[in-house]
């Protein structure tokens, strides 16, 4: 019996919020008295054996000309051996693109059950519960497993990345894939930008901000802090911006550690996107505007005034720590 | 070509989210209920835009829920669906849900389902990847383009700071999200052509849900805003630096 973690890679490397799947699992590994595992699937270019660091001990890899994409299918049914070979119980999956993708799947077919979007370690004094959030931020629901396998996907920026001592040990995994359905054709990224899911610290920016012609504003308070950028939905869908930016109940759904809102009043449908953050900073003109009441700090101004000297103050910060 | 659109009830988006019965259950008095936005705007817009290329194309719609789902689905079917099956059951754990939709689908041998992104009030972004796996089909999830090519899909589908193009042949499971369709408002000869659209009203299958739910919390509330003076962004700064520790 184990603890599993699948650890999503993309182009090789490790992402961030595989590093919080681990940190989770291995957390619940202590708390239920067994081992962490970690599985990798694909070729990967950094030091595996360096992940024992957050806590797995043993790591399973898989490698075939199959899982050179991410092909929910494919990458399911490779799971689904490397559970029965490590006999885990629970299998921990980092509430992402990739996760989204294949943790349902899994769970349909190892008839496991699974709770997505999971934002807290699973309370174990009387039977297996988790905590996940429900209506958009607004709620929290707390969800039984009874089922003998459970998946568990965290959400992103819920659980910090701790780094200790160790290395783990490598186990390839032999086992044979069908390739996949999907043909992959094109992959379209947007070079040298902080993608907004992972991002620490986000700059948005509102219908407050007249045009496009002004979003320098924004980004140079992000780069300053080291930020990505968002927006609100009429923003994107007037074009000022790009679709993927935007956040809300009907955009992407974020949870920072800073969100910085400048120029947009919090409607509710934004708020359902954003206030998950931890820090809420929020920068209108008027002060009646809704999202004040969602915040943690505020300043009342024009946008245009207040944020070049925000992103000042920030440089020389940085500039003398 | 047949085409099944998966459609979901839910609060409006500026419902007051309460709760009754010890924290057990949603409390509903006076809550507006609307046709989940990612079904409606992107999953049933899609379909009827591509119904609109090509005539031939049938789209079927499925709910599973009580009656009370069926203002919900009739509206749906204003907007463009051809026929519509509710499954009579109170909704259980997306495991469930989605058994009772692999039922209807394999029934109807579709070969295009389309589900939302997520559903906005459980937020499981979980029923897709169950019905294609409980139907042996590949899934492709938070789809942002959707194009027909005979019976070629050609999908793009959000990934970490982008977009992957895949080419895949029919059948296939797609979960949509913003991008895939253009807005739309139904019209009122669609609402009067709604009423007489077939409704199919079908009993569950029998399947054991996986999860249940405990019970609900609400956020605790916030401290209130810090306000700082416009002309001391400095405090803001220093503020998020030495108290917040976020900077
Ligand atoms: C079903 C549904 C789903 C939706 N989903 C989303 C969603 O996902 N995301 C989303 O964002 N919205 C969503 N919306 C839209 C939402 O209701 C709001 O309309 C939208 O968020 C408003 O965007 P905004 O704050 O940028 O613009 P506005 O509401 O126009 O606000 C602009 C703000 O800028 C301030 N301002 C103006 N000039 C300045 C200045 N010089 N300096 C400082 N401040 C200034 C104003 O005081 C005002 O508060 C949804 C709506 C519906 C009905
Ligand atoms: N009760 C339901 N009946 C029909 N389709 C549903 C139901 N619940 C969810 N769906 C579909 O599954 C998608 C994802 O839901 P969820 O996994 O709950 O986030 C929704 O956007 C709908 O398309």
């Amino acid at each position: 019996m184990s603890v599993l973690i699948f650890i999503d890679q993309s182009e090789g490397h490790i992402k961030k919020p595989s590093l919080e799947a681990i940190c989770y699992g291995a957390k619940l590994a202590e708390k239920l008295g067994v081992n962490a595992e970690g599985l990798v699937l694909g070729s990967v270019t950094e030091d595996l054996a360096d992940l024992g660091k957050y806590g797995v001990k043993k790591i399973y890899t898989i490698s075939s000309p199959a899982l050179e994409h991410m092909d929910a299918q494919v990458f399911t049914n490779a799971i689904a051996q490397a559970v029965q070979s490590s006999g885990a119980k629970v299998i921990i999956f980092a509430n992402n693109v990739d996760g989204k993708a294949i943790a349902p799947r899994l769970s349909a077919k190892l008839k496991a059950g699974l709770v997505s979007g999971a934002i807290a370690i699973p309370d174990t004094s009387s039977g297996f519960v988790v905590k996940k959030n429900v209506f958009s931020g607004k709620a929290f629901a707390n969800i039984s497993l009874k089922t003998d396998i459970k998946i568990i996907s965290l959400n992103p920026n819920s659980f910090p990345v701790v780094a200790g001592e160790g290395k783990a040990e490598l186990i390839p995994l032999n086992i044979s894939l069908e390739p996949g359905k999907v043909k992959v054709v094109a992959v379209n990224k947007v070079k040298g930008e902080i993608p907004l899911s992972e991002a620490d610290k986000v700059v948005s920016g509102g219908r407050g901000l007249k045009g496009p012609e002004n979003w320098g504003l924004v980004e140079d308070l992000a780069k300053a802090l080291g930020a990505a950028t968002a927006c609100s939905r009429p923003v994107a869908d007037s074009h000022w911006r790009p679709h993927h930016e935007h956040v809300g109940q009907t955009g992407l759904a974020i949870a920072p550690n800073l969100y910085i809102a400048i120029g947009i009043s919090g409607a509710i449908q934004h708020l359902a996107g954003v206030n998950r953050s931890k820090v809420i900073v929020v920068i209108n003109k008027d002060p009646e505007a809704p999202f004040f009441k969602a915040a943690d700090y505020g300043i009342v101004g024009d946008a245009f005034e207040v944020v070049p000297k925000i992103t000042e103050e920030v440089k020389k910060l940085k500039g003398t720590t | 070509m047949k085409i099944l659109v998966c459609i979901s009830k839910s609060p409006d988006t500026t419902a007051k989210i309460a709760f009754t019965d010890n924290n057990t259950k949603f409390a509903t008095d006076g809550v507006q209920w609307i046709i989940n936005p990612y079904d409606e705007w992107y999953a049933l817009v899609r379909a009827i835009e591509l119904k609109e290329k090509d005539a031939s194309i049938a789209i079927h719609l499925v709910t599973v829920g009580s009656a009370d789902a069926e203002p919900i689905i009739r509206k749906a079917l204003a907007l463009g669906g051809d026929e519509a099956i509710r499954v009579n059951v109170e909704s259980h754990d997306s495991f469930y849900i989605a058994s009772q939709i692999a039922a209807v689908a394999a029934a109807g041998s579709y070969d295009l389902i389309f589900t939302g992104k997520e559903t906005i009030d459980y937020n499981g972004s979980s029923i897709g990847g169950m019905l294609a796996e409980l139907l042996n089909m590949p899934y492709i999830s938070l789809a942002t383009k959707f194009d027909l090519n005979g019976t070629t899909a050609t999908v793009s589908r959000e990934i970490e700071g982008g977009e992957e193009v895949c080419e895949i042949a029919l059948p296939v499971v797609v979960s949509c999200q913003k991008g895939v369709a253009e807005a739309r408002i139904p019209n009122m000869r669609g609402i009067m052509a709604a009423r007489t659209k077939p409704l199919k009203v079908v009993e569950p299958t029998a399947v054991e849900p996986l999860t249940s739910i405990v019970s609900f919390e609400l956020p605790p509330a916030k401290a209130g805003v810090k306000l700082i003076p416009a002309d001391n962004p400095a405090e803001l700064v220093r503020l998020l630096h030495e108290e917040a520790k976020v900077i």
